[in-house]
């Protein structure tokens, strides 16, 4: 039997503002399985980035417990929430997050670093990974000789290096215009097909419409969860036809 | 993590920013090769010195005649020594090895058309044992050559380069100032003494030979001598033992109880020499204290840049923690960046010393030596600095949160 990907049992994560304490997350439950592809909405303050954070490891819960992929993450220490996010999690941040001065194979092999994978390995999964993201010819390219959605690519591939469960992308499209945000969430919709669980955090809705489920955050509360009426689905031909080949670069 | 690895991420991470590299480890550098450049200096002093009280042999005594001041502030020896104190000390006082007159004088010494200007020193065979001198080749003086004032002569090999080249001297008559000898020996090479006088450019006769044909006689004092040396057995105290050459000179010359001031001076050389050296060594270990405070200055020029890349890349750290890192591997990684700009610095610094001591052997004449040991000790302090200013800045961004690092503006 499969675990889901992610379980959430009630909860809650509280901010001490002087006396005052602010519930951002107020009783969560969710389950992501395997393969969803799922948008985190909300306006910001609503919960979805601590949702987030909480989700990706990045930050302790107050109260509840989180299970990434079978493991109860809520109890763990420093390290092993580490090891959880080297082995589980691909991260896609807004800003790219690139090491400037760094090559794109080198940038991919990052979270290897910090991986139990054998050095012999490295330079073939990045290479399969910037394949996957159509960034084969690119490879030796620095962050300031790529664009934006080469550069958010590259992240990606990143993302993609140590085989995780889920990648978590915390409003990937953020930082690029519409047609390259096309193309990015052509990609995602991609990887997704091929059996990649994508979760999305996003306040924009045009960009949440190629989830195929949404999560919809106010006030600390998730007041919908519901799958996407009317889904945008694009494969990569179709975004490269609307992508204006100048911008690509 | 590796080691290996961390090194090559430290690597990485120092490339990308040369310039600032270099300067920062410019304190270390700086640090580094004064200290050793300073501690080399000492060291060669020390070696000088030693080599100095080598070729003087230890437990030696000098006596000199009574001073006698000038009317140009300079000072004379006064013939006041005769020849027969050296015995009479060997018969009555205990712990003397040897006790040995001299003569001294300068000649002009002629072999065939070359001309050279030397010492001449008049002497007995114990002068082999006080002055600690052995023979390269040749024999002593007998008896018989000592007691008639024979012409013969031990050259030194200052005077053996200079008039036989690559010729062997032994047997060739030279001429010394207004007479001719024999040479019957070559003394082996000393160096300069501890005033920098070369003793290698020197003639040794008989004392009666040097006194009849080179100084000439003191009418006041036929039998004088220039100056005594006595050699002390390792079962006394030099201390011990200038006071009693003290009291029977004071006996046998007579000098009244109230004298203002005795008509000789004993003088212990080795003892001058190791004052003076004590000096220099305090001076050195003041100037490498001094060195090792730039060390420390660079160390802090380290930490402060640390911290700077600490803030900097702080958003480099949300990401490292986001894709896997743990807080050692972070701790670990700045570590190795700042262990690795002082080791670089280090290895740079003794590469410096190098040249510059080079230079100082080369062009400035100075004797330096330098350690192993203080090179590994330099090396290895100054990683141990690279350690002790990079564990704070290290530790500031092994304990940031990644969520806090990554959305740092």
């Amino acid at each position: 039997m499969t675990e889901p990907v992610i379980r959430t049992t009630g909860i809650r994560k509280a901010y001490h503002m002087g006396d005052q304490t602010l519930w951002a997350l107020d009783g969560i439950d969710t389950v992501i399985e395997p393969g969803e592809f799922v948008a985190v909405m909300g306006p910001s303050g609503s919960g979805k980035s601590t949702y987030m954070n909480m989700i990706g490891c990045l930050d302790a819960v107050t109260e509840g417990q989180v299970y990434i992929d079978g493991n109860e993450v809520s109890s763990y220490e420093p390290n092993e929430l580490a090891s959880i996010r080297n082995e589980k999690i691909g991260f896609v941040f807004q800003q790219f997050n690139l090491l400037a001065r760094t090559s794109a194979e080198d940038n991919v092999k990052l979270p290897l670093l910090y991986s139990q994978t054998p050095e012999e390995e490295w330079t073939e999964r990045a290479m399969r990974c910037l394949d996957r993201v159509s960034l084969s010819d690119r490879v030796d390219n620095q962050p300031s000789q790529l664009s934006g959605g080469q550069q958010q690519r590259v992240a990606i591939a990143r993302a993609l290096v140590n085989d995780p469960v889920m990648i978590l992308a915390d409003e990937p499209t953020g930082a690029l215009d519409t047609s390259t945000t096309q193309e990015i969430m052509a990609l995602f919709q991609e990887l997704n097909e091929n059996g990649t669980t994508i979760i999305l955090v996003t306040h924009e809705p045009e960009v949440a419409a190629y989830a195929k489920r949404q999560l919809i955050f106010r006030d600390g509360h998730l007041v919908s969860d519901e799958l996407t009426a009317n889904r945008v689905s694009l494969d990569i031909e179709d975004a490269s036809l609307i992508t204006d080949p100048a911008q690509l670069g | 993590m590796n080691i290996f690895k961390l090194f090559k991420i430290a690597l990485t991470a120092l490339s990308l920013n040369v310039m600032r590299s270099i300067l920062t480890m410019l304190g270390i550098i700086i640090g580094v090769s004064a200290v050793i450049i300073m501690v080399a200096i000492g060291a060669g002093a020390q070696q000088e010195v030693d080599a100095q009280l080598e070729a003087m042999g230890s437990n030696v005594l000098m006596i000199f005649g009574g001073w006698n001041n000038r009317g140009g502030g300079g000072t004379a020896a006064v013939a006041t020594l005769q020849d027969k104190y050296a015995q009479m000390m060997i018969d009555e006082l205990y712990g003397i090895e040897a006790a040995t007159p001299y003569v001294s004088g300068r000649a002009q010494i002629i072999f065939g058309n070359l001309n050279w200007s030397a010492d001449v020193l008049g002497t007995t065979n114990d002068f082999f044992v006080t002055k600690n001198w052995n023979l390269l080749e040749g024999r002593e003086f007998t008896a018989a050559e000592m007691n008639s004032g024979e012409r013969v002569a031990l050259i030194g090999t200052i005077i053996r380069d200079e008039l036989f080249g690559a010729s062997n001297p032994i047997g060739q008559s030279i001429r010394v100032g207004t007479f001719n000898a024999t040479v019957i020996g070559v003394l082996e090479e000393k160096g300069p003494d501890a005033r920098g006088s070369d003793q290698d450019d020197v003639v040794v006769m008989p004392l009666k030979t040097v006194r009849n044909k080179v100084t000439g006689i003191n009418r006041n004092n036929p039998n004088s001598v220039s100056y005594l040396e006595v050699k002390g057995s390792d079962t006394v105290s030099m201390t011990y033992l200038e006071e009693e050459i003290d009291n029977l000179l004071r006996q046998v010359m007579k000098v009244a109880p109230d004298a203002e001031r005795d008509p000789f001076r004993i003088l212990d050389q080795a003892e001058r020499i190791e004052s003076r050296a004590e000096t220099q060594a305090i001076f050195n270990t003041l100037l490498a204290a001094v060195a090792s405070v730039s060390l420390i200055v660079g160390g802090i020029g380290i930490m402060n840049i640390m911290m700077v890349s600490v803030t900097e890349r702080t958003r480099e750290i949300g990401l490292r923690m986001a894709i896997g890192a743990k807080p050692d591997d972070i701790l670990n990684q700045f570590l190795v960046e700042a262990i690795t700009l002082c080791g670089v610095g280090g290895l740079i610094g003794v590469g410096i010393a190098y040249g510059v001591t080079y230079v100082m052997e080369t062009y400035f004449d100075m004797v330096t030596l330098i350690n192993p040991e203080i090179v590994l000790i330099s090396i290895g302090f100054s990683a141990l600095i690279g350690v002790f200013f990079g564990y704070y800045p290290a530790l500031k961004a092994s304990k940031l949160q990644p969520i806090d690092a990554l959305r740092y503006e």
